[in-house]
């Protein structure tokens, strides 16, 4: 048909034609363009999802017999339930920690951007914890952490004498802070390659301009720099509520949420692969469901209102595109 | 501007520039670096010696063979490899493609197809795999490769909001006139439009790759056969029989990170350009 259609003199009933194999045609891609990712979307979102909200009212374990109804026993449990709650308490940290991180990030993407020798030496250096795998992170600061070992020997070399020294991953005062650390590290250097690019963005004359003008470095920090990423760091700290709530891999990997670092995630993957409740871990997944659809609704709410004076159409678009990335890439994360 | 030209502010910022950089620099590297001095020691000498200490020997890789061979790191290379290449090649597909389709054509349900796209990116991915297990579970996907395929494709949105945000950049007027020329629809995407989205690819495939490479939940659940580790769950393996012995350990880290480090010197700017499109055009 499409064949047919190409070959067509370009007459006017050879155009009429055309336009009649056309709606076929568009019809025919729109199914052939679409049939695969709605399936899959179908089959490993939806279904799974809305599964999920039926078995939180039942309390069931794997291996497919029905279980019994509950009603909302499982709601109230995620909130009774000492583990459940205290692994709300264990986010916090992972939330301090993104917001160091994005201080950090804001602060050597300023850095970078007065021009700065071998920079692509060190941007790499502090790009590339991001590309190592969750695993590989988890091993590096198990070693990195342990009693007598890379930390503990670097203080030592620096004269704090070994029962100075805290136990990094088992002081429950300070585990958490261990462990949210290891995020921050993985993570700074990449939030900074994305504050990097929305800096220069920005017409880069503008910082020579400026610096000729005599603009020191804070007036240009203060009155070119930021106003061009304001909304990609509010933007992320937002973000970082639920990119908090749905920290793993550190503490799976590195105490395997013991000592009281369990975050969310590791409580709800005990509960559901160990434990076998899976009606619980469920209600749990709604709950945090419920929260990172609050923090969005928050999030454009803020956007809408707090940004809109009008002076900021630029930045508000490819804030737009941000958000929709960052939610992606949080979701493949 | 040398620096006896520079002002006394200009100088001191320049110094705390340096400074800061640098040491940021050996924060980020330093915790590798000791892997990489732990990974050449024999086991005596790796008792014996502070982590800090220098190897005897940069030319020691028994650490190395012996980290291969207890974790099969071979096999978990091959089958994230071969998971690698296709699922980013269909997913480049599958969302240009779909994302074309929302993009230029307006039909009844698009709109709500649209949002049902935005909502899945809502959803944890690790809070659905409760459920998702028993769907692959009835589907006879588990610890099938294809299968651990199927849900990496079925599960990461993030190349259909690359290419939407992408489409949105590219005049329709593009489309109209090939389609003057007499072209078809599937001739529009193929010849005209693919060619353009190659920044978009590059994006797609950076942070795709990335997460492919470095995801460990799924692979762990549905690829549990000692023949169909991926690399990170291999890696994983290590907790076990190796408990202190940190200088396999490290060598098995620093065999997970050579390949990426390696392709990381080599498409650096891609890597960069690629994360910044991310967040800025999306």
């Amino acid at each position: 048909m499409s064949n047919m259609t190409a070959a067509a003199p370009k007459t006017r009933k050879g155009f009429w034609e055309n336009m009649k194999a056309r709606k076929g045609q568009r019809i025919l891609v729109i199914v052939l363009f679409m049939i695969v990712p709605l399936t899959l979307l179908a089959v490993f979102t939806y279904i799974p999802f809305f599964e999920m909200i039926r078995f939180s009212f039942y309390n069931m374990k794997y291996g497919g017999q029905e279980g019994t109804w509950v009603g909302l026993n499982n709601y109230i449990e995620v909130f009774k339930r000492s583990e459940c709650f205290k692994s709300l308490l264990v986010s916090v940290y992972y939330m301090g920690g993104a917001v160091i991180q994005l201080a950090l990030a804001l602060f050597f993407a300023t850095m970078f951007v007065f021009n700065v020798k071998g920079s692509g030496l060190f941007k790499g250096a502090m790009f590339f914890p991001y590309l190592i795998c969750g695993i590989a992170v988890g091993f590096i600061f198990k070693f990195f952490y342990a009693r007598g070992y890379v930390l503990d020997s670097l203080l030592q070399m620096f004269g704090v004498p070994l029962e100075e020294i805290p136990y990094w991953l088992q002081d429950q005062r300070i585990n958490n802070i261990s462990l949210a650390a290891t995020s921050v590290w993985r993570y700074m250097g990449q939030n900074m390659i994305l504050f990097l690019g929305a800096m220069m963005s920005v017409d880069t004359d503008l910082y020579e301009a400026a610096s000729l003008d005599g603009a020191n470095k804070w007036h240009q920090f203060r009155y070119i720099i930021l106003p061009s990423i304001k909304s990609i760091v509010v933007l992320n700290l937002i973000l970082s509520i639920s990119g908090s709530l749905s920290a793993f891999e550190p503490p799976y990997v590195i105490t395997n949420g013991t000592m009281g670092t369990g975050t969310y995630f590791v409580i709800m993957n005990r509960l559901a692969h160990e434990n076998q409740k899976v009606g619980l871990a469920c209600a749990m997944a709604i709950v945090l469901l419920a929260i990172i659809v609050l923090c969005t609704v928050a999030q454009n709410l803020f956007f809408k209102y707090v940004f809109n004076d009008g002076t900021e159409d630029e930045s508000k678009a490819a804030v737009r595109a941000k958000k929709r990335a960052a939610k992606a890439s949080k979701r493949g994360a | 501007m040398t620096i006896m030209k520079m002002k006394p502010t200009t100088f001191l910022f320049t110094v705390f520039k340096y400074l800061s950089i640098i040491l940021a620099s050996i924060v980020a590297l330093l915790p590798i670096c000791v892997c990489v001095l732990t990974a050449f020691k024999t086991t005596e000498e790796y008792n014996a010696t502070s982590v800090l200490d220098l190897p005897a020997s940069f030319l020691y890789f028994e650490n190395f063979s012996v980290a291969l061979k207890q974790a099969n790191m071979f096999r978990g290379f091959l089958n994230t490899g071969i998971v690698l290449v296709v699922v980013l090649i269909v997913s480049i597909f599958t969302g240009s493609m779909l994302a074309y389709v929302l993009n230029r054509f307006k039909f009844k349900g698009s709109g709500i197809i649209h949002s049902l796209f935005m909502f899945a990116s809502l959803i944890p991915g690790i809070a659905t795999q409760v459920t998702v297990y028993q769907i692959m579970y009835r589907l006879h996907l588990i610890n099938h490769l294809y299968g651990y395929m199927i849900v990496l494709m079925g599960t990461d949105i993030i190349s259909i909001y690359i290419f939407l945000q992408f489409f949105e950049n590219l005049p329709v007027s593009l489309d109209e006139s090939a389609i003057m020329d007499g072209c078809t629809y599937f001739g529009v995407f193929f010849k005209i439009l693919f060619p353009l989205l190659k920044p978009a690819i590059v994006t797609s495939l950076v942070l795709k790759g990335v997460g492919v490479y470095n995801e460990y939940y799924m692979s762990n659940l549905y690829l549990q056969d000692k023949n169909l580790k991926t690399i990170s769950t291999a890696l994983y393996t290590f907790t076990g029989p190796f408990g202190n012995q940190y200088n396999y350990i490290c060598a098995g880290v620093l065999i997970t990170i050579i390949p990426i480090f390696i392709l990381f010197l080599i498409f650096q700017e891609q890597v960069y350009s690629g994360m910044a499109a991310g967040a800025v055009k999306g």
